[in-house]
């Protein structure tokens, strides 16, 4: 049975690595020069993709038998079971330790490795706040949002032009950035409340598109292209930093900031809101005849991400200390919500592990150079194919009522 | 079951990859200690020339020349040797033209010791790095940030770079459409990047300053559009007798070519983005007459001949957008550490500052602002699809 | 009057380009009702199978129409043999998987063949050799509309007529029809749900490289990164028109071409990406749905 299953894998890895390698034949193989009209035949890359292709789908097939046979287990073993690392992470006794275990890494996290390493976890720890954010707007309440990008360019652009024209420092930027980022969220929701699904979709990425746009033409008021460079890096009490300090600085307020959210998204998720937006992202109409306030459930979902977004935006600009628009493109946001949804829409953790796997990922893969995002593109539908739920499912919250004490 | 199962591997790979990332560079940091203290008993064997910029995304067609001349410098000057008994190393690091990437980038070039970096390859993503590599101590030198201020401004010492800035860019396209071309009224186009901006304001400050021209237009385009007959239909009910373009050559072959087609023939002068092979390529016979301002890079500079080839040879394609001036950057760099005998940062800035090198952009060294002097610049036109020298 | 015309033209000829790759794009769409990203990779694939046939028909000397029409045709199959490819990997595994992980799957896609094109290629543009040869009868005329732009807008109404046809019509457009409409309803009634999504995928990849190849020989050049582009406005334009409706589509395309020209040549090219947005969100607010799309009152 094994034998034959093996077998009948290799088969047909083996037709689909031929497939493969009909299909790349004309790009990997032939480069022509119309102008010159030459053509140059590359036949070595065939060989390559033929055996690459064929290693390939020999590990597709195995991981798609795992995957279907754990599918199968799932669907006799009757509904869903929860896997043994969650129970287990969901035991307080095991997870208060290592949750004190993680804080103690992470604090000591800068005196042991060097600033590079620190440079790349605070652009970690920026997106998981990010994608914690954009996750009460998508995973929460379900709406759609493909222009994320936006509020945290607010956040950016409001630090970096306070700080050029009124020397305003950081620490008096912050909220304001907050204020600034849910206006802009409101400010976006309204046109938006009939809208659903995919139409929602496109007026955010609209959105998103307007913001970049104007940042890039209104060069008067934002400098446009050309971007604002020299943004003072945050200081304590008039003391300023070198870079190396800052950076250190600027970890350890992005660490509270992290802790911070999390608390903030991991008690708003229980509340009478969170419960609210949930039911939303359900059903909209059932929710409404609930009598839950649709129009207000829609509108804090959208000014609490945007709030997120714009204050990661001022971390970002002091700690880049340049910023211009190109910061602020589509693909910007698409990332910020693959990694809501590969993290696993609606879970904290998830959404944590899925910014430390799309943010690391490519910088320790520089060794790969050219070919590092070939690996992440190839990574992100792996992933997604294998754990389409997310790397960790979100679970909810299951009220138990004792009848019998009643 | 499944799910812990992919739970287990998923960890095992992200800590072997902190590990490998984290304990790979710890190694480094101990071999460069090592190296360091090792120096005076015995050369380490490796220089590493960091080549930072866009490797991947859409910008890099205008970065990934760079790290190919580097690649070619290095194993000229290999085969030769090695400077200073050490052989040449190539460490890329990939910015996508992002800033937070930029940085990060710098970061990780700071943490391997790398002391001399060709780079960035957008001025944008180069003013955010600076401050890091300042700090450091680390030699750059770009081959196509052009933002007037990187140099002019004086904040940054250590950077350099041998393409001319956005000023004298424009202000020579616009002193040659005034003086030689006597045109009367202009209309300027640019692709609202940080280049082609850059270069299409200070042109218009020198029309402005000149008084004998009216800028009719200056409007920014879409990169990437399929489209731009609204433009060039605006351009012709301007009544403007030159089309000055700022950018690159993909919109610049676009509109000329939709401009022909349209009827709208008057002078289209451009900058050392366009300054390409592939414009003319991509615009056919309408690139035709078109001027371009660009360093001099002859025919037969010998160098620039010599490095094409090698290019064709390894690559098996022509070279790409600035690579002459990455040849001449990665040249110019590796001959000042060859010549200051050390890595040491403050021998290496004399050395540059001083040392005259042969590159393809012309026999260089570089001035007290970190530009390069002696590379002297021109306006080509377009003639029997080749770029000519006009003045 | 005559540079309103002039600017009318033109919003028709870049409305029609929009139009044309937003047919492909509206079909998946409206099937499978995923937000395809990889399809403006599809487009730039088409465009470079087209570039590299024609490329070896020209250095063996073959006349330019002849290499237009063998071009599209190879372009076409390998675009939809793609197609169905990146179906089969990204897309068919996540059947029934929450509906935001597919296009996750589609962005991981689209960086994907992106980088691979980049690198099996060239990240530097390529020139297209202009296949679509410049007619007598339209030199007067040049300066409103070349023989390329007639060409891109006869294609587009053309297409858009055929495949309104043939979902119409066909037995395989019925089965398309009804799988749009409620998936596990069709399947129970006999459809053969997998083929019948695989054909539309191969369907709208087609299409996608009769729009790479034309558009390619229009503009004169290609790269690997002018997927990205296309495919935002494809959606924009998908969208415009209503999810799923081929005329909407072209409608939709050419709504979008026309605001643009208008905003560029009256008030600023700045700013016509703005303008463009700007009439999408105003529509959706007035037109929940689209320009042609079906409003349907929500069943409790």
């Amino acid at each position: 049975m094994a034998v034959a299953n093996l077998l009948g894998n290799l088969k047909k890895s083996a037709i689909a690595a031929l497939w493969l390698a009909f299909l790349t034949l004309p790009v990997m193989v032939i480069r022509v020069d119309t102008v010159e009209k030459t053509v140059t035949w590359r036949w070595m890359h065939l060989a390559y993709m033929l055996v690459g292709s064929f290693v390939l789908a020999v590990a597709w097939h195995f991981l798609m038998d795992r995957r279907d046979r754990g599918a199968a287990n799932r669907d006799s073993g009757g509904g869903e079971t929860q896997s043994a690392l969650s129970l287990w992470l969901e035991n307080p006794s095991v997870m208060r330790p290592l949750m004190a275990f993680g804080l103690l890494v992470a604090v000591a996290f800068p005196w042991v490795f060097s600033m590079y390493q620190t440079n790349i976890l605070i652009s970690a720890l920026i997106y998981v706040v990010l994608g914690l954010g954009l996750n009460i707007t998508v995973g929460l309440a379900g709406l759609l949002d493909l222009g994320y990008v936006a509020f945290y360019a607010v956040g950016a652009y409001a630090y970096a032009l306070l700080n050029h024209h009124f020397q305003l420092g950081f620490w008096t930027v912050l909220p304001l950035g907050a204020i600034l980022g849910a206006f802009f969220g409101i400010l976006l929701g309204f046109p938006v409340l009939r809208l659903r699904g995919d139409y929602l979709a496109i007026v955010t990425l609209g959105f998103g598109q307007i913001v970049r746009l104007v940042l890039e033409n209104w060069s008067a008021f934002s400098n446009g292209p050309a971007g604002i460079s020299n943004i003072s890096r945050p200081g304590l009490f008039g003391v300023t930093y070198g870079v190396d300090q800052a950076t250190t600085y600027i970890y350890y307020i992005m660490l509270a900031l992290v802790v911070l959210t999390i608390f903030v998204t991991a008690r708003l998720k229980d509340s009478r809101i969170g419960r609210a937006w949930l039911a939303l992202r359900e059903d909209e109409i059932a929710c409404q005849a609930m009598g839950i306030d649709n129009t207000r459930a829609k509108l804090m979902a959208f000014a609490l991400g945007a709030t997120l977004a714009s204050l990661m935006g001022v971390v970002f600009a002091a700690k880049t200390t340049y910023i211009n628009p190109a910061s602020f493109t589509f693909m910007e946001s698409a990332m910020i919500l693959a990694i809501v949804v590969l993290g696993g829409m609606g879970s904290v953790l998830g959404v944590i592990l899925g910014a430390f796997l799309l943010i690391l990922l490519p910088e320790y893969m520089r060794a790969f150079s050219e070919y590092r995002m070939l690996i992440f593109g190839a990574t992100m539908i792996l992933v997604m194919v294998f754990r389409p739920q997310g790397l960790i499912r979100a679970k909810r919250k299951v009220y138990k009522i004792n009848t019998e004490a009643a | 079951m499944k799910s812990r199962w992919f739970l287990t591997v998923l960890g095992v790979a992200m800590a072997g990859l902190m590990a490998v990332g984290c304990g790979g560079e710890k190694k480094e940091e101990k071999k460069a200690d090592a190296a360091a203290n090792a120096t005076a008993a015995a050369p380490a064997k490796k220089l590493v020339l960091g080549v930072a910029g866009a490797h991947s995304g859409d910008i890099a067609s205008y970065g990934l020349p760079t790290l190919n001349a580097a690649k070619l410098v290095a194993k000229e000057l290999n085969a030769k040797g090695g400077v200073n008994g050490m052989q040449v190393e190539v460490l890329a690091m990939d910015d996508q033209c992002k800033p937070e990437l930029a940085t990060n980038a710098a970061t990780k070039l700071v943490s391997e010791k790398v002391a001399i970096v060709v780079g960035h390859t957008c001025s944008g993503p180069t003013k955010a790095a600076l401050p890091i590599y300042k700090d450091a101590k680390v030699v750059v030198m770009s081959p196509s940030a052009t933002s007037t201020e990187l140099t002019q401004v004086g904040n940054y010492p250590n950077f350099f770079r041998t393409i001319s800035y956005d000023l004298i860019q424009g202000k020579a396209a616009a002193e040659f459409a005034m003086s030689e071309l006597k045109v009367k009224k202009v209309a300027i186009i640019h692709d609202k990047g940080d280049y082609g901006k850059g270069f299409a304001e200070s042109a218009q400050k020198t029309f402005a300053d000149g008084k004998t021209v009216t800028v009719a237009l200056f409007e920014g385009i879409t990169t990437g559009g399929v489209d731009y007959s609204a433009v060039v239909q605006k351009i012709k009910a301007s009544g403007a007798d030159c089309v000055l373009y700022g950018g690159y050559y993909p919109e610049a072959s676009k509109i000329i070519t939709q401009m022909h087609k349209k009827g709208v023939k008057i002078h289209f002068i451009s900058d050392d983005g366009v300054k390409d092979d592939t414009f003319i390529k991509t615009a056919g016979v309408d690139a035709e007459g078109a001027y371009a301002t660009g360093p001099q890079v002859l025919a037969d500079n010998e160098v620039f001949k010599k490095a094409a080839a090698d290019h064709e040879k390894e690559f098996g394609s022509k070279p790409g957008a600035f690579f002459p001036q990455a040849y001449a950057a990665a040249q110019a760099l590796l001959n000042a550490v060859a010549k200051a005998g050390s890595t040491d940062y403050d021998k290496v800035v004399a050395a540059l500052h001083s040392e005259l090198i042969e590159t393809p952009v012309g026999k260089i060294k570089f001035d007290a602002k970190g530009d390069a002097e002696g590379a002297s610049f021109s306006v080509y036109q377009v003639k029997n699809g080749k770029y000519e020298l006009v003045k | 009057m005559e540079y309103f015309l002039q600017l009318f033209l033109g919003g028709l000829s870049r409305g029609s380009i929009y139009a044309l790759i937003a047919l492909g794009y509206t079909m998946v769409y409206g099937i499978i009702e995923l937000i395809n990203f990889a399809h403006g990779e599809i487009y730039m694939i088409g465009a470079f199978m087209g570039l590299i046939v024609a490329g070896v028909l020209t250095a063996m000397g073959w006349p330019t129409l002849s290499i237009l029409v063998i071009a599209l045709i190879i372009a076409v199959l390998y675009s939809a043999a793609y197609g169905y490819t990146v179906e089969k990997i990204a897309y068919k595994p996540l059947r029934g998987a929450p509906r935001l992980a597919p296009l996750i799957s589609a962005i991981g896609m689209s960086i994907l063949l992106q980088n691979y094109v980049m690198l099996a290629q060239t990240p530097d543009f390529l020139p297209f050799p202009r296949l679509i040869p410049d007619l007598e009868f339209m030199g007067p005329y040049a300066n409103f509309l070349a023989t390329s732009d007639l060409f891109i807008i006869i294609t587009s109404i053309s297409v858009m007529v055929a495949l309104t046809m043939f979902i119409k019509f066909t037995r395989m457009g019925k089965a398309m029809r009804a799988t749009a409409q409620n998936r596990k309803m069709a399947m129970l009634v006999g459809v053969n749900v997998d083929q019948v999504i695989s054909v539309t995928f191969m369907v709208g990849s087609g299409l996608a490289a009769v729009g790479g190849v034309l558009i390619a020989s229009h503009i004169g050049q290609i790269n690997f990164a002018i997927g990205f582009l296309a495919g935002i406005k494809a959606f924009t334009a998908a969208v415009l028109g209503g999810i799923g409706s081929i005329p909407g589509a072209v409608l939709g395309g050419l709504v979008l071409g026309w605001t643009e020209s208008f905003a560029a040549g009256y008030i600023s090219s700045d700013y016509e990406d703005v303008f463009a947005f700007c009439l999408l969100v105003l529509i959706l607010i007035f037109r929940p749905a689209g320009l042609l799309g079906k409003q349907r009152s929500q069943k409790v």
